[in-house]
């Protein structure tokens, strides 16, 4: 540990929550109509897109409508993207857009990945550079990266409506909403993204692979290809899936210290300022600020946590004396697959910020963290990405939880639960409790599933391997991290765990691991559309609600206890869930000296 | 509005049947048990689940004792799944005990009053007699000294001494009379002095008794809107744990470590929350057994419910904040009038006026030498040359046309429009009078003879003791406070102000009232108030919470979904603490039972997983890392996961008490309510089972040698 490292983890937590004010505030005009000072550059565009859509923007969407133009625009989405990924050498493709003539990779592999891209996972049994070609990493994954940050937000947005919802049953309307969130949030902040990336040196080029010739006398490919564009996409739509396999590990994609710190800030900004955009549209700022230190409290404890172990280094290092090694530039600890341009803190913050998130992304190797610093990214994702999470989902999944500490809380106080002035009664908590229980149940289910079959332990590196048939802690970690980051929408990975056989770049000869592949895809469509479903339905079920003035004998949701209650719950009912398969995996681990 | 309710500021409370009493003990024991039909457990999913866990192990334990290798693999002993099953099954019991109690002290308050239906011949008013279970509406009967009431009706001559001790618990004899927000009579109890005519009002089987039976009984208890959500969260909770459980099972054999059946459901009913499922239906029927323990009708448990979350009382100023009796105390003629005049004309027009003023205002008339013309009591019957003008709300006058004159007493608004439309002109003194004696706090009642006003009658009002501490307590709950009088503006915000209420409304119609009501519901404000006059129906119905005074019209009690055996207005404040209570307890006990997870996970977990990957090495070479998560030291396995059963077992009778007791409602605010209840059921939850079980083991592990 050393002070430069703790003053960059506070440091960015202040950066973090000045840049997440004013575009909150900004957010929240924007959802409520208001004329912002983009109005003037993108109204005309707006407007234009409305009749090219045939939309009719003042024609508001009760809760059922609202969901099946997301679905449809969902599926039609996922199809387009299966056609672009599967045809990829098919029809005639320019060269600049082809350089290498990749083929397609298999049908399980592309359904795995169209639905990782479709749901804002961006989970990835592939290599970028070995298996894309620079068309289907533009027109396909990095559309899919808008699309899926958007309907996330979308969803947030709505529900939002419902809670505040003074009249009737209307939530707004989907197709305003999301050409809204592209237009005014996403695109602007992507472009200027991009320029700050490439200025510290992403590439953004069509160009063929170099090859460079090494030291030793080898030959090495660099892959290149148009990097910035979909970097900042993958960061500020907390997508995560890299360009490159590395993902922000490699120097392309995330060059420098600087661009370090600038991709977690990227990471955390929309998800922070719609918390904020929250607390404004409900007319009480204090109710943003509360569910801000909610995730703040359990972030700041979770950089803590992994932070520490990873200074501190594994048993297993310690038994091997490695901990006293100051290796040149760090202060000891574990280096293991890590970059030393990050270092341990730089390290240990960005994977706490994109565990937390949905985001995903990874500049070091989560699987060569210590035990517990390992541990980590299991509990981020076991708290159901509520601590920011991803764009929009974070949100409205740490809604749902607000709703159920409501109900438990509210009973306390003597009256029936109420929140911000709303009844909670029956219908509201199925909804809400179904929303918050699918993601959970379907990464458990999943890993039974994986780790009881054969067809799921092939996956397994190890099983293959090792002669013990690879029944390890770290098997089991592997496993359990694929089928829950895929549940959560995060898309980062414990590596090993894979469902694509690859023996050559260009897909010639590859096959995918049907069942990892089907399994981790319907896991992630499952795990996402259906608490989207429940978010909507429990926005229409608010939206009509009758609203009682606060008193003295409501209990508030914009206080100190309150905070402290809404922790107790989500840590309470993610360690509940999943504390037994927690200890199978990282904590076996991290309480031997053994290594797996 | 009615000076009935005088005096009923006491604190009566229903003798408290005994938790431990012989009888209430052994038919709880005897249903706990018959409870155990499946048909019975499966509307609590949460028990319905520990049930069927009981089944699979008794059944484990009976393939083992006939030597079966246990289900699902494991070495467990035979000792052991028997344990667990005879455990699981105590849970079943615990939990349809906790329901027992409850329903048998209601059921205890139900026996006595089914004693008092007693078959009773009614004697009919044409001279024949029926019997009392034949009576239907409309029937009307003589009721004389010495006799019991046959059913539940109205008044409709005569008035008597009434003893209503059997259904109110109190002793001392009420009255009933013919007319006016007295009239109402309930089947089985007793007259005690003179003779009624009683009009039936009820058709039989429905009278008042059976449905207080039926409602202490719980034989009519639905499932209350929050409580059909708590228990919609409770079985989510389930849900969840089977999973939990389920997946355990695959990742157990992954680990090379096989978990017997029996263990897997000993960790499920020990994560689900057995607490609050058991407890659940108890607290509810407890929160109705409190009220009636109050002298308080609940017509259903929901509107027990809907009393925790009242945002405004609406309090009758008369009885509820004042003592009721407005005493004349002054007579203030107008220039040119006599001081005897004056009460002269006031005691005419009081005399047909029964209230505690009118007839306050002819004792103070006494004072100057005045007698009435004619003797008391004969001046309905015989004296035909006066003609009584009765009160209505509507002109807010009454008095008396004798003898070519027009005796008017008043609200000075509506005196003052009388002798207009009489040609009249008020003189320009009344308005101060009027002014002066409201500033006071008092009331003033102007009286007229046809177009001239003679005067002022001083009414003296006095706030009840301890109104102001009242007041600030309910604020502290959060609950707005609005009295409601007749009087006019300047004499409410007087006693407004010196009684320490939050706002009030002065001038009160029936109308006004229903208004306020509407408005306050419309703003999204929960609404209870108290009433008992036929005018006092519509609002008692439109009320959210409604609490008709037992002494009120039958009108009134139709109306409201409460019932005050002791008509103490005040008694309000007490149904909203009841209400809380329950509410909270519910909160508390949901708290308490998913917090208990925590330790029963550190007991059952490293036991279950102590030999995963042993290395074989060291000093505990059959022991795997996660040995070390025992944080509770618990001697083996075998015990550790028996003693968290036990404690999941124990915990439910342990809390029976608390459950039918309720939680305390403290007024401190919903925040500091929130960080106590937090803190001793959230805190308190999670230390007390580390605790407990720690306990427990050592007796099964050190003394019994598990």
């Amino acid at each position: 540990m050393s002070l430069t490292g703790w003053l960059t983890i506070v440091l960015f937590a202040v950066i973090l929550t000045a840049l997440a004010l004013p575009l909150g505030r900004y957010m929240a005009k924007v959802y409520t109509g208001e004329r912002v000072f983009l109005t003037p550059l993108f109204g005309w565009l707006e407007r234009f897109l409305y009749k090219v859509l045939r939309v009719d923007p003042q024609r508001e969407q009760d809760w059922k409508s609202y969901a099946k133009s997301l679905l449809i625009f969902s599926l039609a989405g996922w199809l387009l993207l299966y056609l672009i990924l599967r045809t990829q050498n098919a029809f005639y493709v320019p060269h600049a857009l082809n350089p290498l003539g990749y083929h397609s990779a298999p049908w399980n592999v592309t359904f795995n990945t169209v639905s990782s891209f479709m749901t804002n996972t961006n989970w990835q049994y592939y290599s970028g550079e070995t298996t894309m070609s620079y068309l289907s990493q533009m027109i396909g994954l990095t559309v899919q990266n808008w699309l899926s940050a958007g309907i996330g937000i979308v969803v947030a947005v709505a529900l939002i409506r419902g809670i505040v919802g003074r009249s009737g049953k209307s939530i707004g309307n989907f197709w305003q909403d999301l050409v809204r969130t592209i237009l005014y949030g996403l695109a602007p902040l992507s472009v200027l993204t991009a320029i700050v990336l490439v200025s510290q040196g992403v590439i953004q080029n069509f160009s063929t692979y170099l090859t460079a010739h090494t030291l030793t006398g080898l030959t090495q490919s660099i892959a290149m290809g148009p990097i910035a564009s979909q970097e900042a996409i993958k960061l500020l739509g907390t997508n995560g899936g890299g360009f490159l396999n590395t993902n922000s590990a490699h120097p392309f994609e995330n060059p420098t210290a600087f661009t370090n710190f600038f991709e977690m800030l990227l990471v955390l900004v929309i998800p922070a300022a719609l918390v904020f955009a929250y607390g404004r549209m409900t007319g009480n700022r204090r109710q943003g600020y509360a569910i801000f230190a909610t995730m703040m409290v359990m972030f700041l404890g979770a950089v803590t946590v992994a932070y520490i172990a990873e200074a501190h280094g594994s048993p297993a290092q310690h038994a091997a004396g490695l901990h006293t090694h100051v290796i040149a530039g760090s202060g000891g600890g574990n280096m293991e697959g890590k970059e030393q341009r990050f270092g341990i803190a730089g390290s240990a913050l960005f994977d706490v910020v994109t565990t937390v998130t949905s985001c995903g992304a990874v500049n070091s190797a989560l699987e060569s963290f210590t035990g517990i610093g390992g541990a980590v990214p299991f509990a981020n994702l076991s708290a159901s990405e509520v601590i920011f999470g991803g764009v929009g989902t974070g949100l409205y999944s740490m809604l749902l939880y607000v709703l159920l500490a409501v109900f438990i809380g509210g009973l306390m106080v003597g009256r029936t639960p109420e929140w911000l002035g709303k009844k909670l009664e029956a219908r509201e908590i199925k909804l809400a409790g179904l929303g918050i229980l699918i993601t959970p149940l379907a990464a458990l289910f999943c890993t039974a599933l994986a780790t009881a079959s054969s067809a799921g332990r092939k996956s397994i590196a190890e099983v293959a391997l090792s002669k013990s048939g690879g029944n390890t802690p770290q098997g089991f970690s592997e496993t359990f991290y694929a089928y829950l980051s895929q549940a959560n929408n995060n898309g980062s990975a414990f590596a090993g765990y894979t469902g694509f056989i690859q023996p050559s770049a260009g897909n010639v000869g590859s096959h995918g691991i049907t069942f990892a592949d089907l399994l981790g895809g319907f896991d992630m469509l499952f795990a996402r559309y259906a608490p989207i479903l429940f978010a909507l339905a429990v926005a229409g079920a608010l939206a009509g609600k009758r609203v009682t003035p606060a008193g003295l004998g409501t209990m508030r949701t914009d206080n100190p206890t309150f905070v402290v209650l809404l922790i107790g719950v989500i840590v309470l009912v993610g360690a509940l869930t999943f504390f037994p398969a927690l200890l199978l995996g990282p904590i076996v681990q991290g309480l031997t000296g053994h290594l797996y | 509005m009615s000076a009935s309710t005088a005096n009923t500021e006491r604190q009566s409370e229903r003798q408290a049947v005994s938790l431990f009493q012989r009888d209430i003990v052994m038919r709880a024991l005897i249903d706990s048990v018959r409870k155990l039909d499946p048909r019975v457990q499966i509307h609590n999913p949460v028990m319905f689940v520990v049930e069927i866990g009981s089944v699979i192990t008794t059944i484990t334990w009976l393939i083992q004792a006939f030597g079966g290798k246990p289900l699902g693999g494991g070495h467990e002993p035979a000792w052991y799944t028997f344990t667990i099953a005879i455990w699981l099954w105590l849970t079943v019991v615990f939990a349809n005990m906790a329901e027992a109690f409850a329903e048998g002290r209601g059921r205890a308050q139900a026996d006595t009053l089914r004693n008092m239906r007693k078959e009773t011949v009614a004697k009919m008013r044409d001279g024949s007699t029926k019997a009392a279970s034949e009576l239907v509406k409309g029937d009307m009967v003589i009721v004389t000294a010495g006799e019991l009431i046959p059913g539940d009706g109205t008044v409709t001559k005569g008035i008597a001494t009434v003893d209503e001790s059997a259904i109110t618990g109190e002793s001392a004899p009420v009255i009933r009379e013919s007319g006016g927000d007295r009239s109402a009579v309930t089947g089985g109890t007793r007259v005690t002095s003179d003779e009624i005519v009683v009009e039936i009002t009820q058709e039989p089987g429905h009278s008042f008794l059976d449905r207080m039976i039926a409602l202490v009984e719980g034989a009519e208890r639905r499932k209350t809107p929050n409580e059909i959500a708590l228990n919609i969260l409770l079985a989510a909770l389930t849900l969840i744990f089977m999973i939990v459980v389920a997946t355990l099972r695959p990742f157990g054999l992954f680990a090379g470590t096989s978990i017997s059946e029996t263990t897997l459901i000993a960790l499920l009913v020990a994560l689900i929350p057995t607490t609050i499922g058991a407890l659940l239906s108890a607290i509810g029927i407890a929160g109705m057994d409190r009220m009636v323990r109050r002298n308080v009708l609940a017509l259903s448990g929901r509107a027990v419910e809907a009393s925790g979350d009242v945002d405004v009382l609406l309090l009758d100023k008369t009885g509820t904040i004042t003592i009721g009796n407005r005493l004349a105390s002054e007579f203030i003629p107008m220039p040119g009038v006599s001081e005897a005049e004056l009460a002269e004309a006031a005691q005419l027009s009081s005399l047909a006026d029964e209230t505690p003023e009118g007839r306050s205002i002819v004792v103070l008339a006494k004072r100057y030498g005045i007698r009435a013309p004619w003797g008391p009591g004969e001046h309905d019957l015989r004296n035909t040359e006066a003609q009584f003008v009765p009160f209505s709300a509507q002109t807010r006058m009454s008095g008396v046309d004798y003898q070519g004159q027009q005796l008017r007493k008043g609200a000075g608004d509506s005196i003052v429009g009388f002798i207009e439309g009489e040609g009249g002109q008020a003189p320009p003194e009344l308005r101060g009078q009027l002014d002066r004696i409201g500033r006071e706090g008092g009331t003033p009642l102007a009286v007229a003879r046809d177009s001239q006003v003679l005067g002022v009658i001083y009414l003296k009002d006095t706030i009840k003791e301890g109104m102001k501490v009242r007041f600030d307590h309910l604020r502290a709950m959060g609950i707005k406070t609005v009295m409601v009088t007749g009087d006019n503006r300047l004499t409410a915000a007087k006693i407004a102000e010196e009684s320490g209420v939050d706002d009030f409304l002065a001038e009160a119609t029936p109308e006004a009232k229903l208004a306020l009501i509407k408005e306050q519901q419309e703003g999204g404000r929960l609404v209870a108030m108290t009433g008992d006059g036929t005018n006092d129906a519509p609002a008692l119905a439109q009320a959210d919470v409604g609490v008709a005074m037992n002494t009120g019209t039958q009108a009134a009690r139709e109306a409201g979904n409460m019932v005050d055996l002791d008509s103490n207005p005040t008694k309000l404040i007490e149904i909203v603490e009841v209400g809380k209570q329950l509410l909270i307890t519910r909160g508390a006990l949901t708290t308490f039972s998913i917090a208990n997870d925590v330790a029963k996970y550190f007991a059952i977990l490293p036991a279950v997983f102590i030999a995963t990957y042993a290395t074989g090495v060291g000093p505990h070479p059959a022991q795997g890392p996660l040995h070390v998560l025992n944080i509770m030291n618990l001697g083996t396995p075998q015990s550790a996961i028996v003693s968290a059963i036990i404690f999941n077992a124990l915990v439910i009778p342990l809390l029976i008490p608390l459950a039918l007791r309720g939680v305390r409602y403290r007024p401190i605010g919903a925040s500091a309510l929130l960080r106590r209840n937090l803190l001793i059921y959230g805190l308190g939850g999670i230390v007390a089972p580390f605790i407990g079980i720690k306990l427990i083991d050592l007796i099964i592990h050190n003394v019994l040698g598990a």
